[in-house]
């Protein structure tokens, strides 16, 4: 089961020609997912590690079945290259891409909306269902197939957490990327639906950071309909305000958006808050040995 | 990226936004003439990034252009000290000089990236002057907000309805319209994260007018807004942030002693967490980025160890793409071109973390091998306040 993506997922891969394309496509074709096809206008005809190479999406999807897109298209082309993959009805489109104009991902989130399509990212690592299929740019073999579903705006943080769970024997249902960014896809609540439907996930581990308000729209959500165990963390306690750490998104702006704020938000809806980065995974345990 | 007041300004009225007659001054003559040209009163503010001018002493009031000269000689090359500059303050090197307005009332305009909603929205308040977070706190009925569809752009009934809300009459209803259809142009053309206007001041002659004028820029956009790019001023920004920046680093100076590398900015927000959890206090964040190299991870600790206040480094590497053999060789070659004098304890993890340790230790480096984040956080709190200690 799992969500977002399995074993059959056959998966396009958009900028298949940029040095990072081609590293990470052949990084996940060696991991086992389903790397059918690849597209890069121009380059149409041609092919990268057997993988065919088409100059369009649309000509991508009328000659192969094609699930997910995973797109790696420099910033300024990206959302182009989202919408593409929107408009030949890729059922989920993952942008790796960091740095695309918040204008852009505007536009994008508009021409998302009425359509099937869901997005991941941009500026996220992507998204893995252990053993299964990889969708980006997170070390496989840290993974491992269990039961612990993840959540996160992070990419190396959230590796951190997996690390933690794979090394208590906690293994993973899904582990999804939401982004860095302030205009993005999929949210927290979307995938914390998903998980909370999936038979597979028994328990969810969500990720935050400062900027926003997402967790607190989360916490409102997890409070009325979670029916697992979330443990939760929010990144940036000590982080000043006003400065936009790292990531677009992470701006703690006019006294909004505190990792303060985000983390009575959810602990007032019931999420177990680790009480240090180190300890996400180790939260994990507790919360289900409690629960047995 | 930041501009200050007068550079917005002078982008405002390109947009047909009134903002008052004035002009940039750099010295206390300049200031002096364009007091005679404005026909003598005139205020003459401060250009610094900060907000909390006035509070602070930096917006002053001349009755004519000696006094104005005047008053810019106690203002330039000083240090101006707001809420938002800190204590260090800034120095003031820039002055507007403007004609003074009657005014009538303060009223508040700004358009703002709404991230719930993943578009841009204009909010305006009855109530300016002051900050709009307060106003949203303590009178949220005095605040009107109109979202703005990406598809179809602003359209002029929201310029309408937000004109008559804000207690334009009849005859000024035009204006008021063109006004903000100006500033949502402004924010949509230039890819900006903010432009303010606070106050828009109505005049006793009822006119609307930007008495004051804030615009950020989304910094992933400027790679097509070249002029918005051609208004940095790099006099307003911390010189090592400057210098990450140009080696493609993401770095932000903060007030503790124990400097950080890190590869992520979830994981660098995170380390910084851990550090304060035992009892430390974090002199920077420091994101190396996914694909950083050797000449990267150098000159990283090349920026943070410029920092006098450092005692101490913890370096936290979660290997992915980024290889910890690199980060490994990049701590070796920074320790042999750089004398690092305080202590560091390293923490790797993931990809070809036995061959980034192994490295490392055949160096020769008085390194402090951590393998968890807690380890590593205990161990250089420790090794900074032991030396602090022997210090005294």
């Amino acid at each position: 089961m799992a969500i977002l993506v399995n074993k059959n997922t056959r998966v396009l891969t958009q900028g298949i020609t940029g040095a990072t394309g081609q590293f990470h496509t052949r990084a996940c074709k060696e991991y086992g997912t389903r790397m059918v096809a690849g597209v890069t206008p121009g380059k149409g005809g041609t092919s990268f590690e057997g993988i065919p190479i088409f100059n369009t999406v649309w000509d991508a999807v009328a000659a192969m079945k094609i699930d997910s897109s995973v797109i790696y298209v420099p910033p300024s082309f990206a959302a182009d290259a989202i919408m593409e993959a929107v408009d030949g009805g890729i059922e989920l489109a993952v942008c790796i891409t960091e740095g695309v104009p918040i204008n852009d991902m505007v536009r994008v989130k508009r021409y998302l909306e009425g359509k099937k399509s869901r997005l991941l990212g941009p500026n996220c690592p992507g998204v893995i269902t252990p053993g299964e299929c990889k969708m980006g740019i997170m070390p496989g073999h840290i993974h491992r197939a269990g039961h612990i579903g993840v959540v996160s705006r992070s990419g190396t943080l959230t590796y951190e957490a997996v690390d933690q769970l794979t090394g208590l024997g906690l293994g993973q249902s899904t582990c999804v990327g939401i982004g860095g960014d302030p205009v993005y896809g999929l949210g927290f609540v979307d995938v914390l639906k998903l998980f909370n439907e999936d038979p597979e996930t028994h328990a969810v581990v969500m990720i935050g950071e400062i900027g926003g308000s997402a967790e607190e729209e989360a916490a409102v959500w997890i409070k009325a309909n979670m029916k697992k165990p979330v443990v939760g963390f929010v990144a940036g306690q000590t982080a000043p305000a006003g400065k936009r750490m790292g990531h677009a998104g992470a701006i703690i702006s006019g006294g909004k958006g505190t990792a303060q704020e985000k983390m009575a938000a959810l602990k007032a809806a019931g999420v177990r808050m680790a009480p240090s980065p180190a300890e996400i995974g180790a939260t994990m345990k507790q919360v289900l040995e409690s629960a047995r | 990226m930041n501009i200050h007041e007068y550079q917005a300004k002078e982008i405002l009225r390109r947009f047909g936004v009134p903002v008052p007659r004035g002009h940039l001054a750099v010295t206390p003559e300049e200031a002096g003439a364009i007091a005679r040209e404005l026909g003598g009163a005139c205020v003459v503010k401060a250009q610094i990034h900060a907000g909390g001018r006035g509070k602070a002493g930096g917006i002053k009031l001349a009755a004519n252009p000696q006094a104005a000269e005047a008053k810019a000689a106690e203002l330039l090359g000083n240090k101006l000290v707001t809420y938002q500059t800190g204590p260090q303050g800034r120095i003031v090197r820039r002055l507007l000089v403007e004609e003074g307005l009657d005014i009538e009332r303060e009223l508040y305009l700004g358009v703002v990236l709404d991230r719930s909603a993943s578009r841009p929205s204009l909010i305006a308040s009855s109530e300016g002057g002051v900050e709009i977070e307060e106003v949203a706190r303590k009178n949220p009925e005095k605040i009107s907000r109109e979202s703005i569809d990406p598809a179809v752009g602003w359209l002029p009934f929201q310029g309408r309805r937000l004109a008559y809300r804000l207690g334009a009459r009849h005859e000024q209803v035009a204006a008021v319209v063109a006004l903000v259809q100006g500033l949502v142009r402004a924010f949509v053309e230039l890819d900006c994260s903010l432009a303010e206007i606070n106050p828009l001041v109505t005049t006793r002659d009822g006119k609307f007018v930007a008495l004051d004028a804030k615009m950020n820029f989304d910094n992933n956009a400027l790679y097509r807004q070249p002029e918005v790019l051609s208004l940095r001023d790099l006099d307003e920004e911390d010189p090592r942030e400057i210098e990450a920046s140009r080696f493609g680093l993401s770095y932000i100076s903060l007030e503790g002693n124990i400097g950080c590398l890190v590869n992520g900015a979830g994981l660098a927000m995170a380390t910084m967490d851990i550090i304060k959890l035992h009892g430390g206090e974090p002199a920077n964040f420091l994101d190396v980025g996914g694909g950083a190299t050797r000449e990267k991870v150098t000159e990283a600790f090349k920026i943070l160890l410029s920092d006098q206040r450092v005692r101490g480094v913890l370096v936290n590497i979660f290997g992915g793409i980024m290889r910890c053999d690199i980060i490994a060789q990049g701590i070796v070659e920074a320790a042999r071109e750089i004398d690092i004098r305080v202590p560091m304890v390293v923490r790797l993890q993931g990809t070809n973390v036995e061959l980034g340790k192994r490295i490392l230790g055949e160096s020769g480096l008085a390194i402090i091998p951590a393998e968890t984040m807690a380890e590593a956080a205990e161990k250089i709190v420790k090794a900074v306040q032991g030396k602090m200690q022997n210090a005294n």
